[in-house]
């Protein structure tokens, strides 16, 4: 292969730019892009895994042979992290610069990566640029981007086991050296860089690195340096080189695994708008952008600096997605432990408890002053009581008691993901469905505000033996009783309000106005209309005989037996207009 | 878990390997074209009973995806499916008068092929009426998300059950052989899914849509669990250990995120609700052969005389998959 001369007729002269290819799998589309080049004029030097079987060798050195400028180097086992990448890295670019004399800028590519843009327009864009060297290239305190937590000590730990198949023994023996405060020591004191390993340098810098008389010590070093592949040339360029632009000509993102994200052919109009040059890793079955890519077709585009800013929002989008999810989703990939939700519930919502006991059609008017979606006891024992009394509600959530109570809380959770958007609120009482309490107490999304002991009110309006009267007091007591320590418990995260019933008929107005002002910021303006509250004449008297028959109630604070709560002008209708 | 209850799981695992073994003998093979499988095929199973009608667009909609190579179980079908399945090119048929309950609801059978053939392959396993959608379906075949799967070390797919059902009775569109069943039962629920985890398996409990809504209300505990892995590169150590809801070792259960992060995952869309299902209801309760004697047949039954319309103001009409995902019914986790 080495040895052919005969020039093809369809090749055009050898130029300025010649590419290294570093290839492993898919060699039938590594040939496609190496054939590009090398009918373009670039000399391509490829490298191919020495793991790679030896008949797909064969075949691809046989596809490649009827072009000169292509060359194929010593081969070397690549295993991902090891010195082995940066051995045929070196080798390949040693045949690049001695068989190619024109050669001026050398890029390192990979068997999956595919120009983005004529390759004219990319030596036009170094020729523009003669002497500098495309090379990510920052000090370890700089990158976040590291895979193991490892960023320094990939310098000075000794990596003897295999990450990927040593899990193990590696984390094992990185701990050791820790506790035994291992060090070794960094050859001439140079600054260790780290980078992408897909550059582009120029000739006299690459010879500097592989000619220099250090070489041997810098091998030697670097062989036991973990991922040499992303420091050994980020690190030496720094000490030869006086124009290193420090990024990277070929579009690659990482995930966050560490593993490059692949481009496939929906990604086609977002590759050609970003003005990338190359990009790494590609498809092998992306057919649809080999095909485009690879044609000439694709000239005549606005050539500007490369802009991949399109392309990083999306993965990184999908990392994000990846990482911390959509808030308060539940769902057959997303299934968080308690308290690693990232968010309980997707939205606010409002919690009342006691309020509908003590106005008239509080729903009603919450609904027209808030603009929100105001529901019934949404917990209640018999049904759900979705706002308008539907039967089934958004997202089809059913109103079926047995359904809502088979799990609460995938109940409230697909309640408020299902409708994002219109915020809710809903009546609650320690008649309903106890289970959530916790739930939400925790849950910052909520709003939970309570006048405790109103519950006693429909108890007072009820037609029932005094008897059951009592029983059910004490039963209604003891379970908001423990619904209040929740709510008072340090943990709790939601916003929560707790008047008990004498004190909020005392000065109603003020807490509407703070729960209304907090659910609709936006409209702040004063509450002109009141809801109605109920007639409570005679409700001090009630509570006199339930204590009488045995019976503390202790959530309504003070009520005097004889006198009515309020004065008797302002206890109907719709008095407290407060301007 | 102590070295004991390890063990014990790996004693069911086995046990559910020899079941396969034993039950391979009631198989009989009609056409064997395994031949053609080659090292990256993706294989789907499946296992069916009278489907003539669905085969056609069946078989289409996953060879379109990229299936290489189908194995299907016919369980006596008597309405010429195994005739139409045997002259298919891609397709290996075993025909078994077998008891379909009493092979572990045909699991048994998709055991038994899948340790004789599918090791080292990614497989798929569906019913007649299941319909794989994942991130990208309509732009990337199936072996882009098998591929990418690979490169991200992740063995098992999670793809939710989606009950599609039509607007108006079931059986008002009758279905001709050959069409999309999504043309007729557009519609589903969007978000009345009931989702726990199982503690012992690791695999979560999914319930919920159009059948806990409408037949049943009163017994959630009773209705269909959604959830299921059908994508799973497969290893001849690995068994379904209830229909695909649930994998031995546990690990492979484990297809969601537990720190707030979203995995990549598909949803299966079930063409069960069309004018096919009364009959096959009639069918399958007549014959017993199905979970918990069949009482979710039983529960359709009921529910259809009186209330044949599982659809309902909330229903969504669906379009694709990014709907499905932007609705947190799947996700694209971090593929992009």
């Amino acid at each position: 292969m080495t040895g052919a001369s005969v020039p093809a007729t369809h090749q055009a002269a050898n130029g300025t730019l010649g590419f290294v290819m570093l290839c492993h799998t898919a060699l039938h589309r590594a040939a496609e892009t190496a054939r590009h080049w090398a009918e373009r004029g670039c000399p391509v030097v490829i490298h191919v895994d020495k793991r790679v079987q030896k008949w797909s060798v064969e075949k691809l050195q046989s596809d490649l042979a009827d072009l000169t400028n292509i060359r194929f180097s010593e081969r070397f086992a690549c295993e991902w992290g090891t010195w082995g990448i940066v051995a045929a890295t070196q080798a390949a670019a040693e045949v690049m610069l001695a068989d190619f004399p024109s050669v001026r800028h050398v890029y390192l590519s990979s068997g999956s990566c595919l120009p983005l843009r004529p390759v004219k327009e990319l030596i036009a864009y170094l020729d523009e640029r003669p002497r500098t060297d495309f090379i990510e290239s920052v000090t370890t305190e700089e990158v976040g981007w590291t895979i193991g937590g490892l960023n320094m000590e990939r310098f000075t730990l000794r990596f003897p086991f295999s990450w990927r198949t040593q899990r193990w023994l590696f984390d094992r023996y990185v701990k050791l050296q820790r506790r035994i405060g291992f060090k070794r020591t960094i050859p001439n004191g140079i600054v260790p860089h780290l980078g992408s390993q897909w550059w582009c340098l120029t000739r006299q810098t690459l010879s500097t690195i592989l000619q220099g008389p250090d070489r041997a010590l810098y091998d030697r070093y670097f062989r036991r340096v973990w991922i040499p592949d992303e420091s050994y040339f980020q690190t030496l360029v720094r000490q030869v080189s006086a124009n290193v632009e420090s990024r990277s000509l070929t579009l690659s993102k990482f995930d966050f695994q560490g593993k490059p994200h692949i481009f496939y052919d929906d990604h086609l109009q977002l590759l050609r708008r970003s003005d990338c040059f190359v990009a790494r890793k590609i498809w092998p079955h992306a057919n649809k952008l080999y095909a485009t890519f690879l044609s000439d077709d694709a000239e005549g585009q606005a050539g500007g600096e490369p802009n991949p800013g399109k392309i990083d929002r999306l993965f990184s989008k999908a990392v994000e997605r990846r990482v911390k999810g959509r808030p308060g989703l539940y769902m057959q990939s997303r299934f968080p432990h308690e308290h690693w939700e990232n968010g309980r519930t997707a939205a606010p919502y409002s919690v009342f408890q006691g309020f509908s006991d003590v106005f008239e059609n509080f729903e009603g008017w919450l609904g027209k002053v808030t603009g929100t979606r105001v529901h019934g006891h949404l917990f209640a024992p018999d049904r759900v009581e979705f706002a308008g009394g539907e039967a089934v509600f958004n997202g089809a959530l059913s109103d079926s008691a047995a359904l809502r109570d088979y799990n609460t809380k995938s109940f409230l959770a697909n309640l408020i993901w299902a409708t994002r958007g219109e915020r809710q609120c809903f009546q609650f009482g320690p008649g309903d469905n106890q289970e959530l309490n916790w739930f939400m107490a925790l849950d910052s999304n909520a709003q939970i505000s309570v006048i405790s002991g109103a519950w006693a009110v429909p108890l007072f309006k009820s037609n029932l033996n005094f008897t059951d009267i009592r029983r059910e007091a004490a039963r209604l007591q003891k379970i908001e009783l423990d619904h209040l320590s929740v709510l008072r418990n340090g943990a709790a995260k939601a916003r929560i309000r707790i008047w008990n019933l004498a004190e909020f008929i005392e000065n109603p107005m003020e807490p509407l106005q703070t729960i209304v002002d907090e659910i609709s910021p936006r409209s702040l303006r004063r509450l002109t209309e009141a809801p109605r509250l109920t007639d409570l004449t005679g409700f001090g008297q009630f509570l006199q005989n339930l204590r009488n028959q045995g019976m503390q109630p202790v959530l309504m604070g003070d009520f005097p037996t004889t006198n009515d709560p309020r004065p008797s002008d302002s206890r109907r209708g719709r008095p407290y207009l407060v301007k | 878990m102590g070295l004991i209850g390890a063990y014990r799981l790996r004693l069911r695992r086995r046990r559910l390997h020899l079941r396969g073994w034993l039950k391979r003998r009631e198989m009989t093979n009609v056409v064997n074209r395994t031949g053609a499988i080659r090292g990256d095929s993706i294989i789907l199973l499946c296992t069916l009973r009278n489907e003539r009608i669905r085969l056609p667009y069946f078989l289409r909609y996953y060879r379109d995806l990229g299936v290489n190579h189908f194995m299907m179980v016919d369980n006596g079908s008597d309405d010429g499916s195994r005739e139409f399945l045997q002259q298919q090119p891609d397709v290996s048929l075993w025909v078994t008068p077998g008891s379909y309950r009493k092979s572990r609801f045909g699991m048994d059978w998709i055991t038994a092929l899948q340790r004789k053939y599918c090791h080292g392959h990614w497989t798929l396993v569906v019913d007649p009426d299941e319909f794989l959608v994942y991130p990208f379906c309509e732009t990337r075949p199936l072996r882009a998300l098998t591929d990418w799967l690979d490169t991200s070390g992740i063995r098992s797919f999670s793809a939710m059950l989606l009950d599609m059902y039509p607007k108006g009775p079931i059986d008002a569109q009758p279905y001709r052989e050959g069409q999309d069943p999504f043309e007729i039962a557009q519609w589903f629920d969007s978000a009345n899914y009931s989702v726990k985890r199982n503690p012992g398996n690791g695999n979560l409990w999914i319930q919920g849509g159009p059948r806990a809504r409408v037949f049943f209300p009163e017994e959630p505990i009773a209705a269909p669990a959604l959830n299921k892995i059908p994508l799973v590169k497969w290893n001849r150590a690995y068994a379904y250990a209830s229909s695909t809801h649930m994998l031995m070792p546990r690990g492979l259960n484990l297809v969601y995120d537990e720190w707030g992060g979203e995995k990549a995952s598909g949803c299966l869309l079930h063409a069960k609700f069309l004018d096919t299902f009364a009959a096959k209801a009639e069918e399958e309760l007549s014959r017993g052969q199905h979970y918990a004697n069949s009482a979710e047949y039983r529960a359709y039954r009921d529910g259809l005389k009186t209330q044949p319309d599982l659809w309902c103001k909330w229903s969504e009409k669906y379009i694709n998959w990014r709907q499905l995902e932007i609705l947190g019914l799947m996700s694209k986790g971090n593929w992009a």
